[in-house]
């Protein structure tokens, strides 16, 4: 349910996403999915990764600032209104969302949507209680 | 403790007398010695003999940066070549060095007040003291090793930079004390970090020295925390020796400045004036002992005010203020007078903040403060970033009253420095 994502603080200045980008590679790290949240000064690199642990290990030596955070994967089914049925159930439960993306699983009929909310453990009980389904954080590495 | 207790607690009145003779003797030696003072001092409409008390150092000249710049290298000696037995030069930003010169007498002097300053904050025998200034030309290294050698403390002169071999040396040696730049300061706190020393742990580290540098009080505290020591502030300038002008005594609260070697004015930069005690100026100082090249009415650039009443350690020497900025660290923009001090200031009070940062102006309207910020702080949201972004913005606009671009960068991203740190980067074609 829960899964770790990396955070990456990522200043504007050039080349800098291509260099985080290049240690995981040299590290034989595959991504699994990521997203950029930018301000017109920095930017925040998230990463899903099979093995966060060890790829937060490798960018902090590289003195790259990295932060691990918890976030919720969802499975969404691929149809219209899969999204929308689990927002509703964040929304119901009085949950703010602090933010989000998607990416579409290769071998599932599912899209994988990556939830960060306030209270991680409120945010899988309201999903849950929903019957919104949830992926372990294996299934996700995996993948 | 005291080096010399009966100098250090010294009546005011006899102080007086010491400084009046001294001050004589010095004018007249320059008077009969320096064709550059005797016509200066001639120009000024006064004679040696006018001078018949501290206070008529009004009727003496000013000497400024540019005199001795101008007098380079040997115009201000006043003494025979062969008495002169070292040169220390000073780097202009200018670019031209200002050249100093001691005798014998003038080293053994610096040392001892150096010998006073270490005593008073509670050096002894059994202290090992790892000097990180750089050794040469610069005073900062060789006078502070003069003077902790005749204290007795064990120095270790690693000198700056190569921060591996600093913290071997530390380790190795068991040191108790370092000299060291503010700057550098906190980069070896950053390195230890890294490393995953704890200095309070691993370390025998019980003070540390900070000079050549201006810093603030959240500065000072930032440090003393992290390494689990006392820092003590200390000032000088190669035109009055190097370090040991003045000094932090333990309670930490304003630096003696040695009156008996010194005198000491503070002046309104812009009319030269003199101001009372509190009034923050421009520190102007003579050097009353000095043989091989006396200066009068030095003018510092530095700003500093003279804090009034007694000091509960017993020494009587006034004491100054911590160095509040540079006559000319100071930069315009938007016609606002500012200090990087006070944006220091400002910085190190906010948490989130690391140590380093850097002042980019970019034209006479705008300027940049570029942010390190603390690796704790960055938990991969957006707008904790952009709150921080704009508190700095905020806090910065309150204190200087321009509101700056607030750029946040990585911890350890900015340019680090082992030796004098830069904070200001002048991109303006004016």
């Amino acid at each position: 349910m829960k899964l770790k994502q990396i955070s990456v603080f990522l200043e504007n200045k050039k080349g800098h996403l291509l260099e985080v980008l290049n240690v995981l590679s040299k590290a034989k790290i595959n991504i699994r999915a990521l997203s950029i949240a930018d301000t017109s000064d920095f930017g925040i690199l998230r990463l899903i990764l099979p093995d966060p642990d060890k790829a937060a290990k490798i960018l902090s030596q590289n003195k790259i600032t990295v932060k691990e955070t918890e976030v919720i994967a969802v499975g969404v089914s691929d149809k219209p209104g899969g999204l929308a049925e689990a927002l509703q159930a964040l929304n119901s439960a009085n949950l703010n969302l602090e933010y989000m993306y998607a990416f579409v699983a290769k071998s599932k009929e599912k899209a994988v949507v990556v939830f960060r909310t306030e209270n991680i453990n409120a945010g899988i009980k309201a999903l849950k209680k929903a019957g919104i389904p949830m992926l372990k954080a294996e299934e996700i590495y995996r993948i | 403790m005291f080096w010399q207790q009966d100098l250090e607690t010294i009546d005011r009145k006899r102080l007086e007398e010491v400084q009046t003779g001294r001050l004589q003797d010095t004018v007249q030696r320059i008077w009969d010695n320096v064709p550059f003072y005797r016509d200066r001092i001639n120009s000024a409409g006064t004679k040696p003999e006018d001078i018949k008390s501290v206070s008529d150092i009004k009727k003496l000249p000013f000497t400024s940066r540019e005199d001795l710049l101008k007098n380079y290298p040997f115009g201000l000696v006043a003494v025979p070549r062969e008495s002169i037995v070292r040169v220390h030069t000073s780097s202009g930003t200018t670019g031209k060095p200002k050249a100093i010169f001691f005798t014998k007498n003038d080293i053994d002097r610096g040392a001892e007040l150096i010998s006073r300053c270490l005593v008073m904050t509670g050096m002894r025998k059994n202290d090992v003291l790892q000097n990180m200034m750089t050794y040469g030309l610069f005073t900062g290294a060789l006078v502070m090793h003069y003077g902790a050698e005749k204290v007795g403390v064990l120095v270790v002169p690693s000198g700056p930079g190569n921060t591996d071999r600093q913290i071997a040396l530390m380790q190795d040696f068991k040191t108790t004390a370092i000299h060291i730049t503010p700057s550098y300061a906190l980069y070896l706190s950053n390195v230890f970090i890294r490393k995953g020393i704890d200095p309070r742990k691993d370390l025998n580290l019980k003070r540390a020295y900070l000079g050549a540098e201006p810093y603030s009080e959240e500065t000072r505290k930032k440090i003393e925390e992290f390494f689990g020591i006392d820092v003590f502030n200390s000032y000088g300038l190669s035109e009055m020796n190097g370090p040991g002008v003045a000094f932090e005594c333990q309670e930490k609260n304003g630096m003696h400045l040695w009156e008996d070697n010194f005198l000491l004015e503070i002046i309104d930069p812009a009319t030269g004036e003199q101001v009372s005690d509190g009034e923050r100026g421009e520190m102007v100082l003579t050097s009353l002992c000095r043989e091989g090249m006396p200066i009068i009415r030095y003018r510092t650039r530095d700003l500093a005010s003279v804090m009034p009443g007694k000091c509960p350690c017993g020494r009587t020497h006034r004491r100054i203020t911590r160095i509040t900025g540079r006559t000319d660290d100071m930069f315009i923009v938007k016609g606002v007078n500012i200090f990087p001090q006070q944006i220091e200031n400002v910085l190190m009070g906010i948490k989130g903040v690391a140590q380093n940062y850097l002042i980019v102006l970019e034209s006479l309207d705008h300027m940049t403060v570029q942010v390190e910020i603390e690796k704790e702080l960055f938990d991969g949201n957006v707008t904790h970033l952009v709150n921080l972004q704009n508190a700095i913005t905020e806090k910065l606009k309150n204190e200087i009253l321009v509101k700056p671009k607030v750029e946040l960068h990585e911890p350890g991203s900015l340019p680090a420095s082992e030796g004098k740190a830069q904070r200001v980067i002048d991109n303006r074609t004016l």
